[in-house]
């Protein structure tokens, strides 16, 4: 099956995509991680990448986050050609990032984690002479923003992350990434370090930023969370798109097939 | 129990589900840092005035407050770098270096007071920026780059005094932090009211600007804070500035305090700011910890030089007492960072 025809095939994939890149070819010395990557996210979707080690998905990400430049190939955000020479200039163009790492500061509480790196001042003369942080304005918007998403787990906003479980702490940079007004959202192995029920937490996460209308990349190795959550699976395999497939055409074994060559995509 | 603890904040180890319940003490060491140094500073006050009843004595305390005023300055400054979880081990070298160019440039020089005063200053933030550009650009590591400018700056501060005392004339700015305000039967100096200021506005820094956000972030964990777009460069530049500057200050301070400048300090300095930090429950691993603890702190280590003296225990056994004190405050905060709820 042509990759074309399954997004055609599927009511998920509308319109234009969000973020799309096109023959992205990267080498490491004598290694082609990428031999030419296409790759299209639309609106409102969560896209899996799923694919072997030593596949290109890590390459495909840091590309599409501006952590690598890409030897040849184009990356589209909105339709318009982007050249990220950097992390922080594809933030400012609205792509954030959840690592594998939580990127979260322990001993900082759970508000002043939201906006680490964003931080708000108070207004007039005590901002600007002193500087002066708006905390009282920071932890309403917080506590406000932690509603709205429904995230119950996170009561206390004020809480050290430190005393928070590892679900929570995840649950918390998600929702700082989700929080800024970004176009796109890339979480690396989200639920990977996690156990069952701290995995749920942060699936449920993921679902509820679907449903406001984020679009999502997932990069997992999870099974059974890609297949209940994406709308559609990149499968990657050896530096190209070998196939996208749907989970209700597909089954895992299906995928494992096409990501170990073992079945043509 | 250290290599548990320390594994304890590495983010990989969120996954583990390490949710022991805490006991409510230590809850509240963990949530208020300066708190265990506070009953320790009681404690200690307590059992050396009541050891000799001259330690309550109005003229003792009031010298105990002047000599901490420079231990307590280097500390503050030292501080603000293990917050960062580096360590600075050039603090006295290089605010001896500061005197000395201040005095010197007055002195010998001519210069008038305030000019040798503003450059001597300004030796104290070259002194942190060399350190900072090694730590960043250089990426030495805190404890060895400072390692060597602890050489660099003793030398340097050695040859420009080239073992002179200098003396300034009575009445000399450089010696203003040394006048004394009597407060009933106390004497306090202009120097003491300087650490007092100087705590508060660091404090503020990093208790409510982003700069102090993202000071502690950088400690906590250098990775996270970059993802979040931290600059640590900058940042980590800014702190071993900041952290010149108040030696340079400390530098004034000292002159004021004993009245003239030489290179003849207790070589002890650098390792007691560090000991006032550690035991103000400033974590050394980085992200933890308040200045109102280091003063706590430096206070401790004053009240224990002071106590001991006066209840006519030797030298050696202060000097027992100071590391005994330093490994239990490291011991508790490996304790308490175990905090889980």
């Amino acid at each position: 099956m042509s990759t074309a025809s399954s997004i055609d095939g599927q009511g998920t994939a509308v319109g234009q995509p969000v973020l799309a890149a096109s023959g992205l070819v990267k080498s490491y010395g004598r290694v082609e991680a990428l031999r030419g990557v296409d790759f299209e996210l639309f609106p409102g979707e969560i896209l899996a990448v799923i694919g072997d080690n030593g596949a290109g998905k890590s390459t495909l990400i840091k590309c599409l986050t501006g952590a690598e430049i890409p030897d040849a190939g184009q990356i589209f955000l909105d339709r318009r050609p982007v050249h990220f020479r950097g992390v922080q200039q594809a933030k400012a163009a609205g792509i954030e990032t959840v690592y594998q790492t939580l990127a979260v500061s322990p001993a900082l509480d759970i508000a002043s984690n939201l906006y680490l790196g964003r931080e708000i001042r108070k207004t007039g003369p005590l901002g600007t002479v002193f500087r002066m942080l708006d905390t009282a304005a920071m932890r309403r918007m917080a506590r406000e923003y932690v509603t709205r998403l429904g995230i119950e787990t996170l009561q206390d906003i004020t809480q050290a992350v430190e005393t928070l479980s590892g679900g929570q702490r995840q649950v918390v940079a998600v929702a700082r990434a989700a929080a800024f007004g970004s176009k796109v959202i890339i979480l690396d192995e989200p639920t990977a370090a996690l156990g069952v029920r701290e995995s749920r937490q942060v699936a449920n996460l993921i679902k509820q930023l679907r449903d406001n209308g984020l679009p999502i990349v997932l990069i997992s190795h999870d099974m059974p969370t890609v297949f209940e959550l994406a709308d559609r699976i990149h499968v990657q395999r050896l530096g190209r798109r070998a196939a996208v497939i749907i989970p209700a055409t597909h089954t895992m074994e299906n995928a494992i097939a096409i990501m170990t060559g073992a079945a043509a995509a | 129990m250290t290599e548990k603890a320390v594994t304890g904040t590495q983010p990989g180890e969120a996954a583990l589900p390490a949710r022991q319940r805490a006991n409510p003490f230590q809850a509240l060491l963990h949530d208020h840092p300066s708190l265990g140094p506070l009953l320790v500073l009681v404690a200690s006050v307590v059992v050396f005035g009541g050891i000799n009843t001259r330690f309550f004595n109005p003229a003792n305390l009031s010298i105990m407050l002047q000599e901490v005023a420079v231990i307590g300055l280097l500390a503050l400054g030292q501080t603000i770098i293990i917050l960062t979880a580096g360590i600075d081990l050039s603090v006295g070298a290089a605010m001896i270096l500061a005197q000395m160019v201040m005095a010197g440039l007055a002195i010998n020089s001519g210069l008038p007071a305030a000019a040798a005063l503003i450059i001597g200053l300004l030796v104290g933030l070259l002194t942190g920026l060399i350190n900072g550009v090694l730590v960043t650009w250089f990426r030495v590591p805190p404890f060895i780059a400072t390692l060597g400018t602890l050489g660099v700056f003793t030398a340097a501060g050695l040859k420009y005094a080239n073992g002179q005392t200098l003396t300034p004339n009575p009445g000399s700015l450089l010696l203003w932090t040394g006048t004394v305000i009597n407060i009933g039967s106390f004497r306090i100096t202009t120097g003491v009211l300087m650490l007092l200021a100087l705590y508060l506005v660091v404090g503020y820094a990093l208790g409510r600007t982003a700069w102090g956000k993202h000071v502690y972030a950088v400690g906590d964990d250098p990775e996270a804070s970059r993802l979040v777009g931290i600059r640590s460069t900058q940042l980590l530049v800014s702190v071993y500035l900041a952290a010149g500057l108040v030696y340079g200050i400390a530098a004034w301070v000292q002159i004021g305090r004993v009245g003239d400048a030489s290179t003849d300090i207790s070589s002890t300095l650098n390792l007691d700011s560090i000991t006032a930090v550690v035991i103000g429950g400033v974590s050394l691993f980085g992200g933890r910890g308040v200045v109102t603890g280091t003063l706590f702190g430096a206070l401790i280590v004053q009240v224990f030089q002071t106590g001991l003296a006066l209840a006519g225990v030797q030298e050696l056994y202060q000097m027992l007492a100071e590391g005994l004190l330093v490994i239990a405050a490291v011991s508790v905060d490996q304790w308490i960072r175990r905090v889980r709820r």
